[in-house]
């Protein structure tokens, strides 16, 4: 795993348990991902909740068109949005789950995943119970 | 009462797949028959607004109809093409700038999902790279949470598709004209949970054509009118959950669909119990469920007992969709918005044939959705 590039820099910490980065507007609200250009001036980066629960998710059973760059041949893969408490909705892929695992609210735990040979994105997976 | 603008005229090419001819001359004829329909010449339109998406500036189109000098404004507005077309069109008559307009939308989308640039919408290329960016999803995941927190079942998604492909076997510019049983819809491969391919509309091809008048002119030509009660054309709010979503506000907010509803509702004096027919934007089942309770026409939850009772039928109490919609006649998104416009005129006058909703409708009410979070209404009376 530690081979792989992220995806983009700046989506995530880089620490042994690494966090999204969101950005903080003056007015409080968290966004995802910290902008680019003059916008990001405008919020204050801030590392986010590696927990949260299950907000909505769909599968993706179609290869999506360009710019999808994911691994051939072409696996279905789960999405969902997880909700950070206090702190924003995130959108992002679903790993370690079936479709008949899911349940709106369950609580969720944050990865970073491999994406293809060489890159890594970043993920929920359900929270394992200890 | 010199502000009110009527319809006098409505055009359009069959939806679906015309292989052989271009998206603009799809639109070209949709002005013909709309200037037809109308009983005016092109050279007594005296300006004109329109667009596609994917098919060319509309412009162009002069070639054809003839260089009579006219203005025309090309507008591309994404999925509110038409509807700006049209909000533009009616604007400029209430500001009597003149007594006709031309609104044109028409389109042709290659096969297959749309694929959207993450940089046209200000978005990171990473999210599209990654899978993230797709219109099929964000009504998926929305229709997702809406079914487990009001109560909406499969079924019900599956009825509203059913629906849609009854009422396109009656409907001459429709794509899909054979009815789909339930059963089929709902055992079809799943594209995105929890919404089968049968339960989405699919990029097509089409074109609509609508001729404005002011009072003045009906008058002076005794057109067959039908007045432009109201258009209300809104953005996204603070804090919404729209197509193309990274993040979404813990806080919750508005939706543009209820404020576009609410304006269209107050500019027009009435409320969704006086609406006889209504064109929801259903670019998949779910969403003409959610857009039945964001338009203001039921509760959230309600949608279960309408669809169960037939409610939205051709003949029920609030007819939805009745030439099938964007499930049955495909989404060519210059042309869509206009499409729903044009099927309220022709309820209006009464000249649905299979399809008409009995007892003479009075009001027809429209609605267009679309990315980034952008909605459209327009109230029709006759």
């Amino acid at each position: 795993m530690n081979a792989l590039a992220p995806i983009a820099p700046g989506l995530w910490t880089d620490e042994a348990e690494p966090r999204l980065i969101g950005g903080r507007r003056a007015d409080g609200e968290i966004i995802f991902p910290v902008p680019d250009g003059d916008a990001a001036a405008l919020v204050e980066p801030v590392a986010l909740s590696r927990k949260g629960t299950l907000w909505s998710w769909t599968t993706q059973s179609f290869e999506p068109k360009e710019p999808y760059s994911g691994p051939q041949p072409f696996q279905p893969f789960l999405i969902g949005y997880v909700e950070l408490p206090g702190e924003v909705i995130v959108e992002t892929r679903i790993v370690d789950a079936a479709p008949d695992d899911l349940v709106i609210g369950m609580p969720m735990e944050f990865a970073v995943v491999t994406f293809d040979d060489a890159r890594s994105t970043y993920a929920f997976r359900p929270e394992r119970q200890p | 009462m010199s502000d009110d603008v009527y319809i006098i005229g409505a055009g359009i090419h069959p939806f679906g797949r015309t292989d052989g001819r271009s998206g603009r001359d799809q639109g070209v004829y949709a002005v013909r028959e709309a200037l037809a329909d109308a009983g005016v010449e092109w050279s007594d339109v005296e300006f004109a607004y329109g667009g596609s998406a994917a098919a060319g500036s509309a412009d162009i189109m002069v070639n054809e109809l003839g260089l009579t000098s006219v203005p025309f404004i090309n507008v591309a507005n994404g999925c509110a093409t038409g509807g700006s077309a049209l909000t533009a069109a009616r604007n400029s008559i209430a500001a009597g700038a003149c007594d006709i307009a031309l609104a044109v939308g028409f389109d042709k989308h290659p096969r297959g999902a749309f694929n959207a640039k993450p940089s046209d919408y200000g978005l990171p290329l990473w999210y599209g790279e990654t899978g993230l960016m797709l219109t099929t999803q964000f009504f998926a995941l929305k229709i997702q949470r809406y079914m487990a927190l009001h109560g909406i079942s499969r079924r019900t998604l599956g009825l509203v598709a059913e629906k849609a492909f009854r009422n396109g076997t009656l409907c001459d510019h429709a794509w899909r004209r054979s009815p789909v049983d339930l059963d089929t819809i709902l055992n079809a491969p799943m594209v995105n949970d929890p919404l089968t391919k049968y339960m989405f509309c699919s990029p097509a091809e089409g074109a609509v054509a609508l001729i404005l008048a002011s009072g003045k002119k009906v008058r002076e030509l005794g057109a067959d009118a039908v007045r432009i009660a109201s258009v209300a054309f809104r953005t996204r709010p603070e804090g919404s959950f729209e197509v193309f979503a990274p993040s979404i506000s813990v806080n919750g907010g508005g939706k543009p669909t209820q404020i576009a509803s609410n304006a269209a509702f107050e500019m027009a004096g009435i409320g969704p119990g006086d609406v006889s027919v209504a064109q929801l934007q259903d670019t998949e089942s779910g969403a003409e469920i959610m857009h039945m309770a964001e338009n203001g026409f039921c509760a959230d939850g309600d949608q279960e007992q309408w669809l169960a009772e037939g409610w939205s039928e051709i003949g029920g109490k609030m007819p939805i969709n009745t030439d099938g919609g964007c499930l049955a006649c495909g989404e060519p998104i210059g042309a869509s918005g206009l499409r729903q416009v044009y099927e309220n005129t022709v309820q209006l006058r009464g000249r649905g044939g299979e399809r008409q909703v009995p007892n003479g409708p009075k009001v027809g009410y429209s609605h267009v959705y679309g990315a980034p979070g952008l909605s459209a209404v327009a109230i029709l009376e006759r």
